[in-house]
């Protein structure tokens, strides 16, 4: 049994990371996430819906995020998932990989 | 990853899955919230409600597919698949209910011929002996069969430092040596004397009561002050009464007190004695000068831990040399030792060899049988499965749903299997005349159980798996183009099939040559010259109640015996015998007299003490000389009778009439007065040994008094009439015990007779599956060609000639499978050859009669779809399409 990867991804794992990060913030709903993933990356990064729920199921299985039903803004019932001292930590873990990652990759295309 | 997180990463996984029906519920609903979220924003965009749902659930996409590959986080995907699977393999069988009943039919013979087969090898070879820690206990035979001499015994329990304990018994018993008085009807019953440590050895607590004391051993031989009796006897005798416990019964007008009851588990006759019942045990005094002499005693050990057989054999080599030497005058000793299970069945264990090897083909037979059923079949789905790989099923998930097909077609075959390997091992468990160890305790157990399963399972595998591969691959490519009935499916499509009917002929052939050696040999066996006629002969034991105390009184208790049992209606000869044939045995060492041989050559002979008309009764014939007569009697000159075999040995080229010749116990001196025919006393296929008849009225030597009658009437109509003979000499003789002679051949054959019946019916299935899988593969093909064999027909091809053309490549196949079948079993025939009997591994008259046999049902297979196909109306077959 391994860690749940996110098959559909060009980047694996930077959906994960890029939830967790935006949990930081607080409790959100999935619809919220997306949203802000979006807004935040300024319209280019578009979440799909269909590897968006597959990944909250994912990060709760890992125990990373925990999700609790409340009410939203327009007074609905919706799911709202906040951080985990675990996901905390993973998150930790991942952005200092990806920092690695992507500065190796920039340096080899000579952005840097 | 840590082993705390995983761990908990599987409870969590775990309790999702246990209520996934209401996570499932939730997903549901979170995910419409964020379609209704995306409605909202798109309105205060300005769209119409009805244009911002619509848009949002587009946007979405398909929900269940998204909440499927959600889910799929948490259940495996091949567990929602499989539960698929089986509804989707259960609607199938349905529609198709011949296929289904067809296939459950043939899996469910197979598995259940496996699961017999594997009880019986489970019960008799795999599982342990029912004793405590059974892997420790030896069994110590003189040379390589005979027993112990009691006082050897003594010495080597004493001396020995590799066996914690010896125990023996008394191989001396007879059936019905003891005349059961003082309580109900009087019976004679069979009473073993043993050791009093063996049940301790054996670690077999009794039941109810206790063992013997030490003191109940130092009695008398003739007179046991104590019995414990055997379940079965205590069950039936007795009625399971416990309080029989304490009682003093009477053995042979003895008083002995039941002490015990030893437990249903303890089956000494089915371990020791496979086929004869025990009904009760008595200690055997060793101390008694009375008790019968000579080689009498199955020794068993328990080796001490840490002591090795080696080690055991080793120092029991060194004791038998100085025992030799210490106690010239005692019997030779030889010891040697093999673990007790090995005694126990190693006997049977070719048999059974054979037996799982012919399960084995059956079950390949059946798989191939069933292979091809599935392709024929499967050629219909064809365009069903290329329809679903269009759909987007992945090879892998078409093929995974073909076996789970096969596997729970071959499953329903293993519940069918069950329930007949659960009757065939109770049908063997009540075979209690049937010569073949712990027969009466194999049962359907828990092994058993997990065997079937992994039988069904690997069939369906294997039946399952090549159709599977096949179909998976065309669908992806031609599947769907395939349009008209009349294509013939391709090359080398028809090449599995026929490689698969060519393997079960071959297969079939081997089960064949197999049981047909078998048979043969039975055949032989039964065939053999005896040396007595069973027919219309049988004995009943009728040892006197009151103790013979002379010679004198003895033959005048013969004299009327025979008086009145000749006159007794339909009664043709009559006599009286110690050992029947078949069943008992006991041998001296003989001489011719003055003659000295050598250490270790002394000629040994088998004893048989009978009386005046008994070779009649038997139908021993006679080859030289005379029988003996009443006037044979104490006062009289010692004679005796010798077989062939004796004489041959004791005077070569001499005549012996007239000789003189001598035993080793008592030393007494005889003359030779008549030769009779070599019986074959200890099996049908071994030879008579030498033997020696002693006549009755002139010793007291003899452990029990058969009388043999030799009738004119089936020998059932018998019993009424001797007991009404034989009443006023005794009122209390009891006469259980009638015995066919015809019965102790049965039983001397009966394990060859087992096993020749399995094997004939493997075969026979066997058979009829290739016949039935030619047939199969024959008319498909003939089903396949109509339009073929229509254009032939209207071109002018004549009926015979079409014939003539299918039944030729049937028999080519035919041919194939034979030729293959004759090959592998001229190999593994081999394997056979302690089983055969008058006859060799390659025997010819065998391999062609199968050979004919396998043709002809090929051709008669072949011959039905040509026959049909010549009936085809070109017209309609034209058209047909």
């Amino acid at each position: 049994m391994g860690t749940e990867k996110n098959r559909a991804d060009l980047l694996p794992g930077t959906l994960d990371m890029l939830v967790l990060k935006i949990l930081m913030s607080g409790h959100l709903h999935g619809y919220a996430i997306a949203q802000l993933i979006q807004q935040l990356s300024g319209d280019l990064l578009r979440v799909e819906e269909g590897s968006l729920y597959p990944a909250l199921q994912r990060l709760e299985l890992n125990g990373w995020i925990e999700g609790e039903w409340g009410i939203s803004a327009n007074n609905r019932r919706a799911r709202f998932y906040k951080l985990t001292p675990d996901g905390r930590k993973h998150l930790a873990g991942e952005s200092a990989r990806y920092r690695q990652v992507t500065g190796a990759v920039a340096r080899i295309m000579g952005f840097a | 990853m840590r082993a705390g997180t995983r761990w908990k990463r599987f409870r969590r996984r775990l309790r999702y899955w246990l209520d996934h029906g209401e996570r499932q519920r939730l997903l549901w609903e979170e995910m419409e919230f964020h379609i209704e979220s995306m409605a909202q924003d798109l309105i205060a965009e300005g769209f119409s409600e009805r244009e911002a749902r619509a848009a949002a659930r587009r946007k979405f996409g398909n929900m269940t597919q998204k909440s499927e590959e959600a889910r799929s986080t948490w259940i495996a995907r091949w567990m929602s698949d499989l539960a698929q699977d089986l509804r989707h393999a259960f609607r199938g069988m349905r529609r198709d209910a011949g296929f289904t009943a067809f296939t459950v039919l043939i899996a469910g013979l197979g598995i259940g011929a496996s699961s017999t087969v594997f009880s019986l090898v489970n019960t008799v070879l795999l599982r342990p002996l029912p004793f405590r820690d059974p892997g420790r206990l030896v069994w110590i035979s003189n040379g390589e069969n005979w027993t112990i001499q009691a006082e050897h015994y003594s010495d080597l329990r004493e001396s020995n430092r590799s066996f914690s304990d010896l125990a023996g018994w008394s191989g001396y018993y007879r059936t019905g040596d003891k005349e059961l008085t003082g309580i109900g009807e009087p019976e004679r019953i069979t009473s073993v004397p043993v050791t009093g440590n063996l049940f301790a050895l054996l670690g077999v607590e009794p039941a109810i009561g206790r063992p013997f004391t030490a003191e109940e051993c130092q009695g008398r031989y003739s007179a046991p002050a104590a019995m414990v009796l055997s379940y079965n006897f205590w069950r039936r005798r007795f009625a399971s009464d416990p309080s029989v416990v304490g009682r003093k019964l009477m053995l042979n007008n003895q008083p002995a007190t039941v002490v015990g009851v030893l437990p249903a588990s303890f089956d000494f006759a089915g371990i020791f004695s496979p086929g004869a019942s025990i009904d009760a045990f008595i200690p055997w005094p060793l101390n008694d000068k009375n008790k019968p002499g000579g080689n009498t005693m199955p020794v068993i050990g328990r080796l001490k831990p840490g002591a090795t057989l080696q080690g055991a054999q080793a120092e029991f080599t060194t004791l038998a040399k100085q025992l030799e030497s210490q106690h010239p005058e005692r019997n030779g000793i030889d010891p040697r030792l093999v673990p007790l299970a090995q005694r126990v069945s190693g006997g049977v264990r070719p048999a059974l060899f054979v037996l799982t090897c012919a399960v084995g083909v059956v079950m390949l037979i059946v798989c191939a049988n069933l292979s091809n059923l599935q392709l024929a079949r499967l050629g219909g789905r064809q365009k069903e499965m290329a329809l679903r790989a269009a759909l987007g099923a992945g090879r892998s998930r078409l093929l995974r749903q073909m076996l789970t097909e096969s596997v729970a077609l071959s499953c329903c075959g293993a519940v069918l299997g069950l329930a007949l390997a659960a009757a065939g091992t109770s049908g063997l468990a009540h075979f209690h005349s049937f010569n073949l160890p712990l027969l009466e305790s194999v049962r359907i157990d828990g092994s058993a159980l997990l065997f079937t399963l992994l039988a069904a399972v690997a069939c369906g595998m294997l039946f399952g798996l090549l159709p599977a591969l096949r179909v998976t691959m065309r669908s992806l490519n031609e599947g769907m183009q395939d349009g008209s009935r009349g294509s013939s499916g391709g090359k080398r499509h028809g090449w599995v099939r026929d490689g698969l009917v060519v393997s079960e002929l071959a297969f079939a052939c081997i089960l064949l040559v197999g049981a047909g050696l078998l048979i043969r040999s039975f055949l032989r066996v039964l065939d053999v010259n005896l040396g007595f006629q069973p027919e219309r002969a049988a004995a009943l034991r009728i040892d006197p109640s009151f103790r013979i105390s002379s010679l004198a009184q003895q033959n005048s208790f013969i004299d009327d015996v025979l008086n009145r049992a000749r006159s007794a209606p339909g009664i043709v000869a009559a006599g009286i015998t110690d050992v029947l044939p078949l069943r008992d045995d006991r041998s001296f060492a003989v001489a011719a007299k003055g003659q000295v041989y050598e250490k270790g050559h002394q000629p040994e002979g088998f004893i048989r003490i009978v009386s005046d008309g008994y070779f009649d009764a038997a139908g021993v014939p006679l080859r030289q000389g005379r029988e003996f007569t009443e006037r044979d009697r104490a006062s009289s000159e010692l004679v005796a009778v010798v077989n062939d075999t004796l004489a041959r040995t004791l005077w070569p080229g001499q005549n012996p009439l007239g000789q003189a010749i001598t035993i080793n116990v008592g030393h007494r001196v005889m003359s030779v007065v008549g030769v009779v025919a070599d019986v074959r006393h200890a099996a049908l296929e071994t030879a008579a040994g030498s033997e020696l008849y002693m006549p009755m009225r002139q010793t007291g030597d003899y452990a029990a008094m058969q009388l043999v009658v030799r009738t004119a009437l089936p020998p059932d109509s018998l019993a009424a009439g001797i007991r009404t003979a034989l009443r006023p000499i005794d009122p209390n003789l009891p006469v259980r015990e009638f015995v066919k002679f015809q019965d102790l051949v049965d039983r001397a054959v009966s394990p060859r007779r087992f096993l020749v019946l399995l094997l004939a019916g493997f075969a026979a299935f066997a058979l009829i599956l290739a016949s039935l899988g030619i047939y199969a593969v024959i008319s498909f093909s003939v089903s396949q060609r109509v339009q073929e064999i229509g254009i032939r027909m209207a071109l002018g091809a004549s009926a015979t000639d079409l014939q003539r053309r299918i039944v030729l490549r049937t028999l080519a196949l035919a041919a194939l499978g034979l030729a293959l079948g004759m090959a592998g079993s001229r190999v593994l025939s081999r394997a056979l050859s302690s089983l055969l009997f008058g006859i060799t591994a390659g025997d010819p008259v065998t391999f062609v009669e199968v050979g004919a046999l396998l043709i002809a049902v090929a051709a008669i297979a072949g011959y039905i779809p040509a026959w049909k196909a010549s009936r085809i109306d070109p017209m309609v077959a034209l058209r047909s399409n």
